[in-house]
C-alpha cells in the first residue's frame, strides 16, 4: 500500500475489509446498528482522505476509525459508559476466520424477519462495503429513501439474537436477488454478487453455495454477448459466441464439480447446482445447434423433481422444461408443456414469449408473431419489451415473404 | 427553468392525425427505425441539459380506493370506456420555455412510423409545478 502512488485508490480492496472490520466491532460487543453506522463512516473517509494518504495498515485504520466514530456517538448520546478509545491494531486474521466473519456478517443481515429489498440493501452495505448512495444509484432511489431502507432494516435486528447460526438458503437466495438485479445499473451488482458468493464458498463447506457461485459465473461469461452495441437484447440461439468470456466459463465448471463432487444417494445436487449444471452445457455448445438438449432435459428433469407441485410453487422451472422439451421431442410437445401452466403463468409475458419461441420452432410464423406480441404487452422491462416487438414483427414479416 | 412532462399515452386525447396500426404488424426495419429516433431523443435531451428522466409504464392498470375503516382496500380495473386516457409514458425535461417544450413534443411527435412517415403522435405537455417560492 505504501509503495502506491497517491491519488489511486484500490477501492475493491478497501471493500474485502469490511466484513472482518464490522464482525470484530460487533464481537467485541458493539452494537450492530451502531458499528455498522460507524463503519459506513469511516469508509467515507477512506475514501477521500486515502487517495492522498495512503494508510500503513488499512484494515486497522478503518477499525480505529470507525471506533471513534462509536465513542464519539456515545459521548453526543451522553452514553453511560464511556469507553476508552482504543488503537485497534489486531493481526491480520487467518483465512477462517474471515470467512466465519463474512458468514457471520450475511447471517445478520440475510436475517428472515427481514423484507427482501432490506436484506439486499444492508448486504450490500455491511459485507459488499458500498455506500448509501452507490446502493440507490443501483437501484435507481433516492439516497435518503435508501439510507432509511437500511436504518429501518437495522432497528428490526435490535433485540434479535444474531451469535446463531442464520438460515444459509436466505443468504444463497439474496446473493442471487443481488445478481439478477446487476444487469443494468450503473454500479455491478452483478460483480458484487459474484464477489461475496467467492467468500461465501470459502465460510461455509455447502455445494449451494458453490452451486450458486457457478451459476452466477456460467451466466455472467454470457454477459457480454447479451446485448448488442445499440442496446438490443441478443438472445442465446444468436449470441457471438466468441464474445463470452472463456475464463469464467472455466472457473465456473470447476466450482461446480467440486460442489457435484460432494454429493451422495441421501444428498443430490440442489437448484443452484442443477441450474447451473443446465447454464454449463449452454456455454460448452460451439453453436446453437450443437447445444446438448437431451442432456438438459435430464437436468429439467431434476430441477422440477426439487419441488412438490412445481407447476405452481416452481413453474419458471416447468417453463425452462418446456423449451427443452420442445427441442428434444419437437415444438408440438413443448407447447403441450406450456398448456399446463396456462392457469398460472398465462399472464406473465415469458410465458407468451416461450409459446411464441416455440411456435416458430414449429414453422407456425403467424401464431409466433401473435405470441410475441402478447409477450411484449405484458413485458415488465423496455429492452426486453422492443425486443418482443421486434420478434412479433420479424415473424410477421418473414410470413409474408413465404 | 421550468420542468415539463412529454407524456405519450397508449389511448386517450384527441383524434390521431394519422391512424397506424400496432407496432408488431410494422415492417421490421420501420420498428428499428422508431426505437433507434426514440434512444436519439434521449441522447439528444442530455446532450442539450434538458434530460431530466424518461420512463415507460406498463398497460396494465388497477383504480383502488381506501375501503373504509377495516375494509380491504377497493380496486377495479374496469369496465372502462376504451377512449378513457391511458398513459404509456414520459420524458420529463427541464427547458427554458413553454415554447421550447412546444418544440421538444413536436419532435417527438414526428418519430418515424409505418413506411418512415412521421408518427405525427399527440403528445401530452404538462407543467411542473415548482416548490418553494423563488429566490429573488
Amino acid at each position: 500500500m505504501i509503495d502506491e502512488p497517491p491519488g489511486r485508490l484500490d477501492e475493491g480492496a478497501l471493500r474485502t475489509l469490511v466484513p472482518g472490520v464490522l464482525a470484530g466491532l460487533v464481537r467485541r460487543g458493539e452494537d450492530f446498528d451502531a458499528a455498522e453506522d460507524a463503519l459506513q463512516e469511516a469508509l467515507l473517509e477512506a475514501l477521500r482522505v486515502w487517495p492522498e494518504h495512503p494508510p500503513r495498515d488499512p484494515r486497522a485504520w478503518l477499525a480505529t476509525v470507525a471506533t471513534r466514530r462509536l465513542v464519539d456517538a456515545r459521548r453526543s448520546e451522553a452514553a453511560r459508559h464511556r469507553r476508552e478509545e482504543a488503537t485497534y491494531a489486531e493481526p491480520r486474521p487467518a483465512a477462517t476466520e474471515e470467512g466465519d466473519d463474512t458468514l457471520f456478517l450475511l447471517f445478520c443481515c440475510c436475517h428472515p424477519d427481514l423484507a427482501p429489498a432490506s436484506q439486499v440493501a444492508l448486504t450490500l452495505r455491511a459485507v459488499g462495503g458500498l455506500t448509501t448512495r452507490e446502493i440507490a444509484d443501483a437501484f435507481y432511489v433516492p439516497e435518503a429513501t435508501m439510507a432509511q431502507r437500511i436504518s429501518r432494516a437495522k432497528r428490526t435486528l435490535r433485540g434479535r439474537r444474531l451469535d446463531q447460526p442464520g438460515d444459509l438458503a436466505v443468504v444463497l437466495r439474496v446473493l442471487y436477488l443481488i445478481y439478477t438485479a446487476g444487469h443494468a445499473g450503473r454500479v455491478d451488482l452483478a460483480g458484487e454478487a459474484i464477489r461475496l458468493a467467492r467468500q461465501l464458498t470459502l465460510a461455509t463447506e455447502e455445494p449451494e453455495a458453490r452451486g450458486l457461485l457457478a451459476l452466477m459465473l456460467l451466466n455472467h461469461a454470457r454477459l457480454p454477448a447479451r446485448l448488442d452495441p445499440e442496446g438490443r437484447i441478443v438472445t442465446l440461439d444468436r449470441q457471438d459466441r466468441g464474445l463470452w468470456d472463456t475464463r469464467e466459463i472455466a472457473e465456473g465448471v470447476r466450482v461446480l464439480q467440486s460442489a457435484l463432487a460432494m454429493q451422495t444417494e441421501e444428498r443430490r445436487p440442489g437448484r443452484y447446482q442443477v441450474e447451473a449444471a443446465i447454464a454449463a452445457l449452454h456455454d460448452d455448445a460451439a453453436s446453437a445447434e450443437e447445444t446438448d438438449w437431451p442432456q438438459i432435459l435430464a437436468w429439467y428433469d431434476d430441477l422440477v423433481a426439487l419441488t412438490d407441485d412445481p407447476v405452481r410453487r416452481d413453474p419458471a422451472a416447468v417453463l425452462g422444461r418446456a423449451v427443452a422439451i420442445g427441442h428434444v421431442l419437437g415444438a408440438a410437445a413443448g407447447l403441450r408443456e406450456t398448456d399446463r401452466l396456462r392457469e398460472v403463468l398465462g399472464e406473465r409475458h415469458r410465458w407468451h414469449a416461450v409459446r411464441g419461441h416455440l411456435h416458430e420452432l414449429s414453422g407456425d410464423l403467424p401464431a409466433a408473431a401473435t405470441a410475441y406480441a402478447e409477450a411484449a404487452r405484458r413485458a415488465t422491462d423496455v429492452a426486453e419489451r422492443d425486443h418482443l416487438v421486434r420478434r412479433a414483427a420479424r415473424a410477421r414479416a418473414a410470413d409474408r415473404t413465404q | 427553468m421550468p420542468k415539463y412532462l412529454l407524456l405519450k399515452h397508449y389511448r386517450g386525447g384527441p383524434e390521431p392525425h394519422r391512424p397506424v396500426p400496432p407496432m408488431d404488424q410494422w415492417a421490421p426495419e420501420d420498428v428499428e427505425a422508431h426505437m433507434a429516433f426514440l434512444r436519439h431523443v434521449s441522447e439528444l435531451l442530455e446532450e442539450h441539459g434538458e434530460y431530466v428522466d424518461a420512463q415507460a409504464l406498463t398497460p396494465a392498470r388497477t383504480w383502488v380506493r381506501y375501503g373504509g375503516p377495516d375494509a380491504a382496500p377497493v380496486t377495479t380495473d374496469g369496465p372502462l370506456p376504451e377512449t378513457s386516457d391511458l398513459v404509456a409514458g414520459w420524458y420529463m425535461i427541464d427547458v427554458e420555455s413553454h415554447e421550447r417544450a412546444l418544440e421538444l413534443a413536436a419532435y417527438v411527435s414526428s418519430e418515424p412510423g409505418p413506411g418512415g412517415e412521421p408518427l405525427y403522435e399527440w403528445i401530452d405537455v404538462r407543467e411542473v409545478m415548482s416548490e418553494g417560492a423563488p429566490n429573488d
